[in-house]
Order: structure tokens, then sequence, then C-alpha cells
């Protein structure tokens, strides 16, 4: 009985202690980024890694999940008659909600989960401790380019994801479905506010681009040295992406569009 | 070569942001439309005026000319005070335009519709429209058919 209580006990300590650290870490993380300014190239290698790679899955998700909701909307709107409105709900829903969050959860999936693989494979094959050796601080080399430039391609993949989405959408609704050219476009227009909606999309997109980083950097370089303590991190890292994804996006959410 | 390889396809990328953000401006949201926040404000006294809101259209003859940017009620007069900008181009309304308020359709948006009368004045900024109509509200006129009805009998 008491060994579970102390099973309990320590789950808590375990559990703020990573809290803490995740903190520390990433104050030093930012603190660290100025540094990035004098070598940009590093930055731009990782945008290579974490935007570029991931861009032809986010780019064929977003044509599909356009074409769905163009599909699905249609099937309801038909029913008050007004089909027409498909343009508002399908730019709506990509602009707003599906635009950042599932671009999110793939870039967790994607990238976020290669980044914690490769920085905990660093720190078990004793690569961190063999630059900190050499006085090149693992911080402003390896950590502070991969959040920079992951905080940068989620926001960009986000803006990519609604417009491909919304080109979906114009397919599936007017090609196929026969949804009038103009009322398509003019009605999405007239319903879509670029400082609201656009603007407090990829806001959504930014705060997910840092939670995601922060938790994938974290999680490499906390994770325990061993093969098995790697594919820990990397699991453990989509799932609290994911997690905190679909949260704040609630969050953000109610403040944003509480009208 | 690597490197050279990397950092073209970056740029790509994030050319490629450009462009999606260019979208979603300029098709998608109504960035392009009427946002020049050049134009005079006017205001119209109504008693009614059902489901507009501001941002809501205003038009002559069918063709935006501006938006609804502010609604209050003045509890003096018991009435909603609407304030609307109207694009610079339209600077020609007579003093004796009035101002009613329709709904698009039958269950659409409703926006107000202003109709020139032939005074040789034209409308400036912070004048006020004299003649307005109230939004038709629905359930009044419902009720009114009903009521009707029901003395017939």
């Amino acid at each position: 009985m008491l060994d579970w209580f102390q099973h309990f006990g320590r789950f808590w300590i375990d559990l703020s202690a990573s809290f803490g650290r995740a903190h520390l870490f990433l104050g030093r993380l930012l603190l660290s980024l100025p540094s990035l300014l004098v070598r940009f190239g590093l930055v731009v290698r990782q945008l290579y890694a974490s935007g570029v790679l991931t861009l032809s899955i986010v780019l064929v998700s977003g044509l599909f999940v356009g074409m769905v909701l163009a599909l699905q909307g249609y099937n309801t709107l038909v029913g008050f008659g007004a089909e027409e409105s498909l343009g508002v709900v399908v730019a709506l829903t990509l602009v707003r909600e599906l635009g950042p969050v599932v671009t999110g959860l793939l870039f967790a999936g994607r990238a976020g989960s290669a980044m914690t693989a490769e920085i905990g494979l660093m720190k078990a094959t004793e690569q961190l401790a063999g630059l900190e050796m050499m006085a090149v601080d693992p911080f402003k080399r390896i950590f502070a380019p991969r959040f920079l430039a992951g905080f940068i391609a989620l926001p960009c993949l986000a803006a990519m994801f609604s417009a491909v989405g919304v080109i979906g959408g114009y397919l599936v609704g007017v090609e196929v479905l026969g949804v009038d050219d103009g009322a398509f476009w003019s009605q999405m227009k007239a319903a879509v506010e670029f400082g609201d909606d656009v603007v407090n999309g990829l806001i959504k997109a930014v705060v997910f681009g840092f939670v995601v980083c922060w938790i994938a950097i974290f999680q490499g370089s906390d994770c325990i040295p061993t093969s098995e303590g790697v594919s820990r991190a990397t699991t453990r890292t989509v799932v609290y992406s994911s997690l905190a994804i679909l949260g704040l996006d609630f969050v953000l959410t109610a403040i944003m569009f509480n009208v | 070569m690597f490197a050279r390889f990397t950092e073209i396809l970056v740029g790509v990328f994030m050319l490629l942001f450009f462009a999606a953000m260019f979208i979603l401006a300029m098709r998608v949201s109504n960035l392009s439309g009427l946002t020049s926040n050049q134009g005079y404000e006017i205001t119209a006294a109504f008693e009614n005026i059902g489901g507009l809101k501001v941002r809501s259209k205003v038009s002559a003859g069918g063709v935006g000319v501006g938006r609804v940017t502010g609604i209050r009620y003045d509890s003096e007069d018991f009435e909603a005070i609407v304030t609307m900008k109207i694009d610079e181009k339209f600077d020609q309304f007579p003093l004796d335009t009035s101002a009613s308020i329709y709904t698009a359709g039958l269950l659409g948006e409703q926006y107000i519709g202003l109709e020139p009368g032939s005074d040789i004045d034209f409308l400036e900024d912070g004048h006020e429209i004299e003649l307005t109509q109230s939004a038709v509200v629905l359930e009044k006129l419902i009720g009114q058919v009903v009521f009707s009805r029901s003395g017939q009998q």
C-alpha cells in the first residue's frame, strides 16, 4: 500500500521536475536565438529539413481535406438551397481551424518526431557531449536553429494548406458538383476577413509551431540516452504535441472568435 | 553542392508561402475589395435595424458603395444610430437621399440601401440622412398576417 503511494508521489515529482526542466530549457533556447543572426545558414538548412520535406504531405492532405469539406458541405447546404455558400464554408473552416490544426498535427508527426529522434540520437551517441567538449554550445549550434526553423515553417505550411484546400474545394464544388463559379468566390470573399480570419489562423499556427518545436527539442535533449529512450521520447513528442495543439486550439478559438 | 540545392528548395518554399498568402489575401478574403479607408462618414437614425451588423454592406442601386462602421442606441430619442462610411468615389449623393434596411434574399444578410433624392447639394462627412425606413421584421409581418386573418373570421 505504501509502495503505491510512493509510486504515485514519485510520478508527480518527476512530472513537475520535467516541467521545470522544460521551462529552464525554453529560457536558454530563447536566449540563444540572437546568436542565429550571425549564422543564418544553419536555420536555412533546418528550414529544409522541417519545412520543405513536410511540404508534400501538407499539400496533398490540404487538397484532400478541401475536397472532402466541399463534398460534405455541399450535401448539407443543398438541403437549405444554400449551396452557393459552399465557398464560405470551405474557406472559413480551413482558414480558421483546419489549416493550423491539421498542419500542426502533421508537422508534429513528420518534423517534430524527426527532430526528437535526431537530437535524441545525438545525445545517445554522445555527440552533444562532444560538442560541449569542443566549447561549442549545443543550444546555439543544434537547438536554436531547429527551433527557429520550425517556428517559421509551420505558419508557412498552414497558409499553403489553407490555400491548396480552397483550391481543392473549388475543384470539387465548382467543377464536379456544379456550384456557380462566381457565387463560390464572391460569397467567400464577402465572408472571409483578412484581418480577423486569415491573420488569426496564422497566429494560431505560430503558437503551434512554438509549442511543437519546444516539445520536440526538449524531449530529444531530455531523453534517456538509449535506443529505447529515444523511441519513447519520439512517441512522447507526437502525443504531447498533438494534445497541446488540440487543447491550445480550443483556448485560442475561444479568445479569438467569441463574438 | 548539397547546400546550394537546399537553399534553392528553401527559396522555393518561401515563394510558395508568399503565393499562398497572396491567394488567401486576394482571392479568399476581401482584402482587395472595399477596404480603401478613404471615404466619408454619414449617420442615419432607424427605429429598428433588425439584424444589421457592423461591416454590413451599404449599397445604392445594388452596387456596394460603403460599409456600416458603427451602431449605437440613442436613449433620448429611442432610436438606433447607424454610422456608415461611404467610399470617396461616391461623393455625389444628394442631401435628401433616403436609407432603408433590406434583406438580401429571404433569409440573407441585411444591408442598407441608399436611394438618391433630387437635392442639388451633396451629403458630406458628418451629415445625417433624414429619410429612413426601418428593417422589416419577419415576426411582426407574420403576426400581422395572423391577426388580420383571425379578424376576418
